[in-house]
């Protein structure tokens, strides 16, 4: 695995919080509905560590906690999307362009 | 696998899927900027999250595979199904509880690594135990913010000394997370009884907000579970997770601020005080009568007008309104007026969830336009149509410096030259504040519930085809 330690990581945070704030402050606020769900959507890649997490567990307790995880994880990428996708499909212009 | 491919290029194609997954996550967000590209994008995003999920199950010294699976499909299973049933109505609470989830998942990274009493180091474990505490209570609370606006929890909770109390929660879950990294060999109780301090604080946090804040609320949660999911992303190594989860919680910051703006709540007035509480009576009532009209002479007023704008607010999608509303400005627009839709930033539940609900009866998205593109129009509009909208017409917010709800950013709908009120009686709203507009000489009121007044409304020009 790549190692992101110390201020390599630093760096990377600091430029992706800079590429969050950029790409969302263009945002009409008629999307603003969608928006919030479609990066609720996006944080539900913690189902990858839960998976991690789980994967490494050897003791039935780090299972437990670690099946909650993966199961909610996957509740959060999968929910987030349908409903995302459910808004979305609804948008169109009054050309009769589907979004 | 191993005979077929190397463990060396097998981390290299799994840090290829996760790099290209992180590409696709911030091109689907970036596209999410225009609706023209909006579903495009989430698409996108969500191809790089089945392959980042693919991906990770090639990760060396992975176990537990059964297990992983099945918990993929319950969790996927039962979000699936809810999330396919749930209304219109219902989306911001439903996105309140997939947040939830998310969050509740960061902390059990958190919680699985304080378990298992790894040496990390300390850095490392001060972000497991930073991305549990925040995970933690973006769980708890996001659910409570679910349980309110879906209704489970009606009341608001609050009694003498709660923030006290609440601080006192939030001071000994901190505490407790501080402990665990400082004492050495910790007993496991410790650790339990900081989850259950982070959860119980993520509760009491959340039980005293009102209905009103809810959606700054659970964006705050969002942008909250993002960071949650950046920090357990440098506990697991995993680049991913910390890129999309900075993404998040720099983009749900950004967007938390611009909901409170809109509502001239500064956030501390949304966490720490009530709605309604902290404003006077304002001293006596508007003066005048309010007039009343029929919906059918209404009707037959915005047929000869020429620019009609209408200012839909929650209250005509709780009556279920807008496909008849949508119907009877069709009809309008084919007699040649000018049709156009105003949308307040706080209209419907969340900033934007009238869009959503006015897409659902098929308005395209170029009619409607939001405050600051249209309030220079309410001056050469015939008519204001304000249906099942209050508070985000009232002209208090502009010249009434005692009003609760001053220096909130209005719609001008009082500068047209008539101003329809569709609206059920004649009540205050959902706010309890009174609104001059409604008194005001250039105004008239169309009593009823919303769905009916529509249907008279496309009676009425029926009637003039005739």
């Amino acid at each position: 695995m790549i190692e992101l330690t110390g201020f390599i990581a630093l760096y990377i945070v600091m430029l992706t919080a800079f590429v969050g704030i950029e790409i969302i402050s263009r945002v009409p606020v008629i999307l603003h509905t969608p928006l919030m769900s479609g990066s609720n959507f996006v944080h539900g890649i913690v189902v990858v560590g839960a998976m991690v997490a789980l994967g490494h567990a050897e003791t039935t307790l780090g299972q437990v906690i670690g099946f909650i995880g993966v199961a909610l994880g996957a509740g959060n990428a999968v929910g987030g999307y349908v409903v995302t996708e459910r808004m979305l499909e609804m948008f169109k212009s009054s050309k009769g362009e589907k979004a | 696998m191993s005979e077929i491919i190397s463990r060396d290029t097998l981390d290299h194609l799994i840090q290829a899927s996760y790099f290209i997954a992180i590409l696709l996550f911030i091109l689907g967000i970036k596209r999410m900027s225009s609706p023209v590209t909006a579903r495009r994008g989430i698409r996108q995003a969500g191809l790089g999250m089945v392959l980042a999920v693919a991906a990770t199950f090639f990760l060396p010294n992975m176990g537990n595979f059964f297990l992983i699976i099945s918990a993929l499909f319950v969790g996927s299973l039962l979000a699936w199904v809810s999330a396919r049933k749930v209304a219109m109505t219902g989306m911001p609470q439903m996105v309140a509880l997939y947040n939830g989830m998310g969050g509740g998942a960061a902390a059990t990274i958190g919680a699985v690594a304080l378990y298992a009493d790894s040496d990390y180091g300390v850095v490392i474990m001060s972000l497991a135990v930073a991305g549990g505490l925040i995970g933690s209570i973006a769980f708890s609370g996001s659910l409570v913010a679910y349980a309110k606006l879906e209704g489970l929890i009606s009341k608001t909770m609050r009694f003498p000394g709660q923030q006290l109390f609440n601080a006192l929660v939030f001071l000994g879950a901190i505490g407790c997370g501080a402990a665990l990294l400082v004492v050495e060999g910790y007993p496991f109780e410790l650790i339990t009884v900081f989850f259950v301090l982070a959860l119980l604080a993520g509760i009491t946090i959340t039980l005293p907000i009102g209905g009103a804040d809810m959606p700054v609320v659970i964006s705050l949660y969002n942008a909250l579970t993002g960071l949650a999911v950046a920090f357990e992303g440098f506990v697991l190594d995993n680049a991913a997770m910390i890129i999309a989860g900075t993404v998040v919680g720099a983009a749900g910051t950004l967007l938390t601020q611009l909901m409170a703006k809109a509502m001239n709540r500064p956030l501390s007035n949304v966490l720490f005080a009530g709605f309604g509480d902290t404003g006077g009576e304002g001293g006596g009532g508007p003066e005048g009568n309010m007039k009343e009209t029929e919906a059918s002479d209404a009707a037959i007023t915005m047929a000869y007008a020429e620019k009609v704008i209408v200012v839909p607010g929650y209250g005509l999608a709780v009556a279920q309104a807008q496909h008849k509303l949508w119907e009877f400005c069709e009809r309008l627009m084919e007699r040649g007026v000018d049709v156009k839709f105003a949308i307040h930033p706080v209209a419907g539940r969340m900033p934007g969830h009238m869009n959503v609900l006015l897409a659902e009866a098929g308005v395209p998205y170029d009619l409607i336009f939001d405050l600051e593109e249209i309030n220079a129009e309410f001056d050469e509009a015939d008519v204001a149509l304000i249906i099942g909208a209050n508070d985000v017409v009232n002209p208090d917010a502009r010249n009434k410096k005692d009003s609760p709800i001053f220096g909130m950013p209005i719609l001008n709908a009082d500068h047209a030259d008539n101003v329809m009120v569709v609206k059920r009686g004649r009540g205050t709203g959902f706010s309890g504040v009174e609104n001059p507009l409604f008194f005001a000489d250039n105004t008239q009121m169309v009593f009823g519930d919303a769905q009916e007044v529509a249907n008279h409304f496309i009676q009425g020009l029926k009637s003039l085809a005739e």
